[in-house]
C-alpha cells in the first residue's frame, strides 16, 4: 500500500435517491454520506426500505436513469460517478467496482456455463484470450473454492447449489480484481451452515485481496461477523455509524437500541421480546423531522420538527438523535430540558402496542 | 359431526383427553415427489417421520432448505397427502374408518403459510377473508362476521379500520396478522405455523412473536412451529425436532437439545449462528458443503458426507432414533449415540 495520505476508496456526499412516477414521489434516499478507507468493511445494516439497496446500487449508477433522481455526489477511488460518461461508466462496472447480488439465480444468465460468463467479464476488462481468461477462471472458482473447479467451470447456474452458485458470482466479481466490492445481502438467501462458510470466504478474500468492501444486509449477527464499521440506516438516512463492536455493544441511536433489543438471541422464554412498536413509515409521506419519531419511546416535542442534526459524541462514532450529546460535553446539548441517561434503552411498556 | 359448536371461536369444548396425552401424532410419514429427470427417480421430501405433539405444547420443527419441513406440514394437515405412514389426532385415526376425516381434522388443526400476501385473496376485504373459514363451516353470515371482528382485534387489528381494506394495502406484518386471526377463525385446537415470521423485518417479527406467544395463552392453543432461525425456535418452543434431508435427527426439549446437542449435525447448526459478538467471530466453518440433493440421499446415515465423525458403518447402518442413558425425551439419530454400533467413538459422545 502507498505510504501517502490514504486517498479514499469510495466518499459518498449528500446522496438523495427519489423515484417519480407519475402518481407519486419514493423519497428513498434522503440525505446519506459516508465514506470508505481502501481495505475497509463498511456495513449497512437496515429493513426492507430503508435504502440501503438504493445506495448501494448508486455506487455504481445502476439504478434507472428516467426514474431515479439522483442528487449529491459519489466518488469512487478519486471518480465522479455521476457525471461518467457511459463509456467509463462500463469500465467502472465489473473493473473497479464489482457487486455480488442475493439472488444469484436472477443474476447469473441462465442459458450460459458459469465458465463463459467470467470469461466474458475477463475479456471485456482486461483484454486477454479465450485461453489465458479460461485459466484465470479456473483459478478463480479455485480461489472461492468450489470443489472440483475444472468440472464447474462448465456448468449451468441451474446444476449447482445455491452456495456454489453464490461461490461462482463472488468468482466472477472478483475476476477483475476490484478495488471495492459491493455485496447486496450476498447470504439471505442460503442456509445458516452455507451462510456462516460464505461469511467466513468473503472476509478472508477481502483481507486477502485488500479490497475495500460494503456489505448491506438486515442481520444484525451477520453484521457482527463482517463489518469493520456499521451505518445503520432507517427511512433513507444513516441514523448511527460507527465501529462494529461499539455499536453494537453500546447503540446510540433508539432505532438500533430497538433493533437490538428486538432480535431474538438467547431471550428468556416465557417473556415477551422488546419489540418496537408501529411499522417503518411510508417513503412517500415521510414524517416531518425524525422518521423513527412516531415509533420511538424516548421523543420529544422537537424529534417532529426537524431532522436530528448527526452528533458525533465520541471519535469514529454518528447518531443522528437529539438525545445523544454532542462530542463530549453533554451540557452542550441543543435541547437542554432532555436529561440523558446513559443507559438509554426501550421501555418495556412500548411492547404492548400494535401496529 | 362432535359437540355442536360454541359461540366464541375461543371455547374449547372438544378436548377429550387427559392434557398429557398427545393431540397429535405422526408414525413413519413419508411423501415422495417423482421427477422426470432422472426417470424413476423422487425427491424423498418425508421419508420417515415419527413424532408427536403434546397437548398444549409448542413443537419447534428446524431444518436448513429442502430438509422437508413444509412438506411435513403439509402433510400433517393432509394438503398434501403421504405416500405412507398414519397420522392420529386425538386419538382418532385421521382419514381412517372410525376415526377423524380430513375435513374434521382441518377445523381443528389450522395453518400459517410463510407468504403473507400470496396467502390471502386480493380480491377479498380482510374481514371477508377472515369470516370465510366460519361461514363455509355452516355459521350464518352475521354470526361470521362478529367472529371475524372479534378475532381481528385479539391479533391487535381494529376491525372497523382494517376489516374493509385489501391486503395490498396492509403491511407485511399487518397481513400476516390477518392470516393468524383467518387460521384462529374457525376456532382450532392446534395451529400449524410454518414460517410464519421469516418474511417479516426483525422489529416486526418480534411483534408477532410476542402476539403468537399471547394467543397461545389465551386461546389455549398448541403450536407446530416451523423455522430455519434457531434462534427464534429456542425462544418460543417447548421441544424441537431437527431435520435433514427427510429425516429427523434430533428430538428432545429444547434446553437440553441447545445446551446438550447429541447430534454432529445439530452441533453444527448451533454453531453456525452467528454470535452477535464482533469480538467472537466465528473462525471455521461448523460443517462445508451444501446439503445434498433429496432425490438421491446418501445411504446409512443422510448427514454422514458433511459429517467428520463419519465411519464405515455410518454408511452401512441407517441410524435408529434413540436416546442415551435409556432416557426418551431426548433422541438423536447417529451411530455415536449407541454403545453397541460399530462406531470408534459410540457411548463416548
Amino acid at each position: 500500500m502507498a505510504a501517502k495520505r490514504t486517498q479514499l476508496l469510495a466518499e459518498v456526499r449528500d446522496l438523495t435517491v427519489r423515484f417519480v412516477s407519475r402518481e407519486d414521489t419514493v423519497y428513498a434516499v434522503n440525505g446519506v454520506s459516508f465514506t470508505v478507507q481502501p481495505g475497509e468493511v463498511l456495513c449497512i445494516l437496515g429493513e426492507s426500505g430503508s435504502g440501503k439497496t438504493v445506495t448501494l446500487r448508486a455506487l455504481m449508477r445502476l439504478l434507472p436513469a428516467r426514474r431515479a433522481r439522483v442528487e449529491g455526489s459519489v466518488r469512487v477511488a478519486g471518480q465522479d460517478v455521476l457525471a461518467m460518461p457511459p463509456r467509463a461508466l462500463r469500465d467502472l462496472r465489473g473493473g473497479l467496482v464489482a457487486m455480488v447480488f442475493q439472488e444469484p439465480m436472477t443474476a447469473l444468465d441462465p442459458v450460459y456455463p458459469i465458465g463463459d460468463q467470467i470469461i466474458e467479464t475477463l475479456r471485456r476488462h482486461t483484454g486477454c484470450d479465450r485461453g489465458a481468461a479460461r485459466r484465470r477462471a479456473l483459478e478463480l472458482l479455485e480461489l472461492v473454492r468450489v470443489p472440483s473447479a475444472a468440472r464447474r467451470l462448465d456448468a449451468y447456474p441451474h446444476e449447482l447449489s445455491g452456495g456454489l452458485r453464490q461461490r461462482a458470482m463472488i468468482a466472477m466479481a472478483l475476476s477483475c480484481k476490484p478495488r471495492l466490492l459491493l455485496a447486496d445481502e450476498p447470504t439471505t438467501a442460503l442456509d445458516a451452515t452455507v451462510q456462516v462458510q460464505l461469511l467466513i470466504l468473503l472476509r478472508g478474500l477481502q483481507r486477502e485481496l485488500g479490497m475495500g468492501m460494503i456489505f448491506v444486509t438486515h442481520d444484525l449477527g451477520v453484521a457482527a461477523e463482517i463489518g469493520d464499521t456499521i451505518a445503520v440506516m432507517y427511512a433513507g438516512r444513516i441514523v448511527e455509524s460507527g465501529p462494529v463492536e461499539r455499536v453494537m455493544r453500546a447503540p446510540l441511536h433508539p432505532y438500533t437500541v430497538g433493533l437490538l433489543a428486538s432480535t431474538v438471541h438467547g431471550q428468556p422464554r416465557g417473556r415477551d421480546i422488546n419489540a418496537i412498536p408501529g411499522s417503518p413509515p411510508d417513503l412517500r409521506r415521510l414524517p416531518p423531522g425524525c422518521s423513527f419519531a412516531p415509533r420511538c419511546a424516548r421523543r420529544l416535542p422537537v424529534c417532529r420538527l426537524a431532522v436530528p442534526e448527526p452528533r458525533f459524541p465520541e471519535p469514529g462514532r454518528m447518531a443522528a438523535c437529539v438525545a445523544v450529546p454532542t462530542s463530549s460535553s453533554p451540557a452542550a446539548d441543543a435541547t437542554p430540558k432532555t436529561s440523558f441517561s446513559p443507559d438509554f434503552s426501550i421501555r418495556p411498556g412500548a411492547s404492548g402496542s400494535r401496529i | 359431526m362432535g359437540p355442536p359448536p360454541d359461540q366464541s371461536p375461543t371455547a374449547n369444548p372438544r378436548v377429550v383427553g387427559a392434557s398429557p396425552q398427545s393431540l397429535l401424532r405422526a408414525h413413519d410419514l413419508r411423501k415422495h415427489f417423482p421427477v422426470k429427470v432422472p426417470r424413476g427417480k423422487s425427491v424423498r421430501a418425508v421419508d420417515g417421520v415419527s413424532f408427536s405433539v403434546r397437548k398444549g405444547e409448542t413443537l419447534g420443527i428446524v431444518g436448513e432448505s429442502g430438509c422437508g419441513k413444509s412438506t411435513l406440514a403439509r402433510l400433517l394437515l393432509h394438503l398434501l397427502a403421504p405416500d405412507a405412514g398414519e397420522l392420529t389426532f386425538d386419538g382418532l385415526a385421521v382419514g381412517e374408518p372410525g376415526g377423524i376425516s380430513v375435513g374434521a381434522l382441518r377445523r381443528q388443526v389450522q395453518m400459517v403459510f410463510q407468504d403473507s400476501y400470496s396467502s390471502l385473496n386480493p380480491r377479498m376485504p380482510v374481514r371477508d377473508s377472515v369470516a370465510f373459514g366460519p361461514f363455509v363451516q355452516g355459521k350464518p353470515k352475521s354470526e361470521a362476521r362478529g367472529i371475524a371482528r372479534d378475532i381481528l382485534s385479539r391479533v391487535g387489528l381494529d376491525p372497523d379500520f382494517f376489516g374493509p381494506r385489501y391486503p395490498h394495502e396492509l403491511s407485511g406484518g399487518q397481513k400476516q396478522r390477518v392470516n393468524i386471526a383467518r387460521a384462529l377463525a374457525v376456532g382450532p385446537r392446534m395451529v400449524i405455523l410454518d414460517e410464519p415470521v421469516s418474511a417479516l423485518d426483525k422489529s416486526i417479527e418480534a411483534q408477532v412473536l410476542n402476539l403468537l406467544r399471547d394467543l397461545k395463552r389465551q386461546l389455549d392453543l398448541t403450536y407446530v412451529f416451523i423455522s430455519h432461525d434457531l434462534n427464534v425456535v429456542q425462544y418460543l418452543s417447548d421441544r424441537v425436532l431437527v431435520m435433514y434431508l427427510g429425516r429427523v435427527m434430533e428430538l428432545g426439549p429444547v434446553e437440553a437439545v441447545y445446551e446438550r446437542p447429541q447430534h454432529p449435525y445439530t452441533r453444527a447448526l448451533l454453531s453456525s449462528r452467528p454470535s452477535m459478538d464482533p469480538s467472537q467471530r466465528i473462525e471455521q466453518p461448523p460443517i462445508i458443503g451444501d446439503p445434498p440433493s433429496p432425490i438421491d440421499p446418501p445411504s446409512g446415515c443422510r448427514f454422514r458426507t458433511r459429517c467428520r465423525f463419519a465411519e464405515a458403518v455410518c454408511s452401512a447402518v441407517d441410524p435408529a432414533l434413540g436416546g442415551s442413558d435409556g432416557q426418551q425425551s431426548h433422541v438423536a439419530a447417529c451411530h455415536m449415540r449407541d454403545p453397541l454400533s460399530q462406531h470408534s467413538l459410540a457411548g463416548s459422545a
